[in-house]
């Protein structure tokens, strides 16, 4: 395909990787398994991305351009790719990732204090982590959850109908 | 919240990969694993969120009033292919094998299946552009149907149900409209945060290549689809058809000029089906019962055909989804909601999603359908209610929508880029009582600049329905926030004085 090779003149040019250094055996069999999902290698490179993520729970430099280089794609692209969706951290985040919905079926069951009180409680404003590492605290828009507002996922997992008082209890769960 | 409402799954052994034969086809033992790791968590995530339908979504229902979610009726959620099958599920796609794709499209375009989306658009009109041979089958070579399974509009929480309690109703559709269209290859652009739908979904996909409804030959029928699951991460842009095909791509999900539209070239430049959980989940049926029965659903309240899951939100008694006719009013809705929360009255409202206009408590006898809700000023959108009570600020609340628009716009044009961040500074300064008097006019401006035509895609024209209603039907909660400058206390004192 011409994108494909359009796509190989570009990586000459980039720096060498060590692949080996920084992905792991596993990490790259799975990014190989993406490819054959698409017609073009380029699609494979939010779903490698993520999988990378799950290591360290965010993306490092080194591990955007070894994605590139397993693709064959450019650098460029995987960090187009990578600074584009907020899902995907480029900076480390908190053992925990907490997302908080506060589009509008959430704001008017009062997203807005509960918000309030997982800041107070955890000492960080939206986009900050806390000093221990434990907690990162970012808005999410509509979790589709709606007749459960307020919503929010911590990790993988959905919570709806949270009071402010279930706050701390919902916390601890996560150590 | 966790701990007090047990799931009650009494379907769900029988979805773990106990019951698929073993032996058969691509028994990966991680597969298998990766399924029972589904179960197990479908338990732990059904357990955090409780219940709150008192009425159930499917009424009492049957497979001839309720095509979509009757099967809830027999089963919290049918999660096995066995329980599927024996509910009438995969005859819609053995019928259709039957048949020539282009009978199918045919009679998809006879029900006038209209995209559940938001858009409206026929689903048997669109899959005609997609170009197909003399013979009157899909041309041979490359084609992608895409399932957009992107739900983010604020408000809508119907397709969440569909693939987590269904998922095989939309593999199945998706197998059919395959054939319909010659796609030989399939993708759910499934959001990142539908964890257990995703699970659930990837399950389905691999209990039907065990029983050869996917894959090559299938049912004999020499039609091939491979079907995928491809989860996002993040960006409501995504849910636009075209920034949908771009973020396929791996690329930054900017919305594509259109033409050339996706039906002629779509994904990686062939021609793409991108179709609405919902709009697909209805294909089955209509193949099965035809589409008179189809069109007769509505029974006589709309020119628009069949069911469609309406909601509701906010501060409802008890907020919820129901699949009614299509064209039900939205005071029927709120009835099955419970109605108001106790000492609330209904302020406006908002009838499919954040990128909809307000509507007022006068206008809930109208029927819910597009054209409909489209002459009353507004567009039906994901057909979703959202109440706001009269305790709420009109100001604030569309604040936060503006919020919400501001953060999701791709930045691809500049009146989208900055001039939602503009209005999310003046509205902030009229909710804190700091605006000034030109503030509203400034608003009342972006509304037209930002408005349909003048922008890419229409995430922008989509953001200036709730404001523009907002100002027009309260602007005195608008005015409310301007501060009184030096200028106009001068003007107003020499008006008492004069």
């Amino acid at each position: 395909m011409i994108l494909k090779n359009k796509a190989r003149i570009v990586t000459d040019q980039q720096p060498h990787i060590n692949v080996e250094a920084v992905l792991t055996e596993s990490e790259r069999a799975a990014l190989h398994d993406f490819m054959h999902h698409y017609p073009d290698p380029r699609a494979a490179s939010l779903d490698s991305l993520k999988h990378v993520q799950k290591r360290n729970g965010w993306v490092d430099d080194a591990q955007v351009n070894a994605i590139a280089q397993v693709l064959g794609i450019s650098i460029p692209d995987v960090e187009g790719v990578a600074t584009f969706y907020n899902r995907i951290y480029r900076q480390p985040v908190g053992r925990h990732v907490i997302l908080l919905c506060d589009s509008i079926a959430c704001f008017l069951m009062g997203n807005e204090s509960l918000a309030d009180v997982f800041k107070k409680q955890l000492g960080i404003q939206y986009g900050q982590t806390t000093p221990d590492g434990r907690f990162t605290l970012l808005p999410i828009c509509c979790l589709g959850n709606c007749d459960k507002a307020p919503s929010l996922m911590i990790d993988e997992d959905t919570y709806g109908l949270v009071s402010r008082a279930q706050v701390a209890e919902v916390l601890e769960q996560y150590l | 919240m966790t701990s007090e409402n047990k799931p009650d799954n009494k379907d769900l052994p029988e979805g773990s990969a106990v019951s698929v034969v073993a032996g058969v086809a691509i028994a990966k033992a991680e597969e298998k694993a990766a399924i029972e790791a589904a179960a197990k968590a479908a338990k732990i995530e059904a357990a955090k969120i409780p219940k709150t339908e008192p009425t159930p979504i499917h009424g009492n229902g049957t497979a001839e009033t309720h095509p979509l979610t009757w099967r809830l009726k027999h089963h919290q959620q049918v999660l096995s292919i066995d329980t599927y099958e024996s509910l009438e599920g995969y005859e819609g796609l053995k019928k259709a094998l039957k048949m020539t794709p282009a009978e199918v499209q045919g009679i998809v375009k006879d029900a006038v299946l209209r995209g559940r989306g938001g858009a409206g658009f026929p689903a048997g009109i669109k899959w005609s552009l997609i170009p197909m041979n003399k013979e009157g089958s899909p041309d041979v070579g490359p084609k992608y149907l895409v399932c957009n399974a992107d739900e983010m509009e604020p408000g809508t929480f119907k397709d969440r149900l569909l693939m987590e309690k269904l998922p095989h109703q939309l593999v199945e559709a998706m197998i059919l409209v395959s054939y319909a269209i010659g796609a030989q290859t399939g993708y759910i652009f499934l959001r990142g945060e539908y964890v257990l739908a995703a699970k659930n979904l990837n399950s389905a996909i691999y209990q039907a290549k065990a029983k050869g409804y996917l894959g090559e030959n299938i049912l004999d029928s020499g039609h091939n689809f491979d079907l995928h699951v491809h989860t996002g991460a993040g960006r409501y842009i995504c849910g636009e058809e075209t920034a949908l095909i771009n973020s396929l791509e791996g690329r930054r999900a900017n919305p594509r000029t259109k033409p050339p539209f996706p039906q002629i070239s779509g994904a990686w430049g062939k021609p793409t089906i991108v179709n609405n959980v919902e709009t697909l989940c209805n294909v089955p049926a209509i193949i099965v019962r035809g589409a008179t029965w189809f069109k007769g659903l509505s029974n006589g309240r709309s020119g628009d055909a069949g069911t469609k899951i309406y909601g509701a939100s906010g501060k409802v008694k008890f907020p919820g989804l129901w699949e009614l006719p299509i064209g039900t009013s939205a005071r029927e809705i709120l009835a099955l909601a419970g109605g108001m929360q106790d000492g609330l009255e209904l302020k406006c409202w908002l009838p499919g999603g954040a990128s909809t206009d307000f509507l007022m408590p006068e206008h809930l006898d109208l029927a819910m359908d597009f054209d409909t809700i489209g002459k009353a000023g507004s567009r039906m959108g994901t057909g979703l209610l959202m109440v706001v009570d009269q305790t709420q600020n009109i100001v604030s609340a569309v604040r936060n929508l503006e919020e919400f628009f501001a953060r999701e716009s791709c930045g691809w044009c500049t009146p989208c880029r900055d001039g939602l961040p503009w209005a999310v500074k003046l509205l902030k300064g009229l909710e804190q009582g700091e605006g000034k008097a030109e503030d509203i006019d400034v608003l009342l401006q972006l509304t037209r600049f930002l408005g349909p035509g003048k922008t890419f895609c229409a995430h922008a024209p989509g953001a200036m329905e709730p404001l523009q209603s907002a100002l027009k039907f309260f602007r005195s909660e608008f005015e409310a926030g301007v501060r009184a400058t030096k200028v106009d206390a001068i003007n107003h004192i020499s008006v008492i004085q004069a």
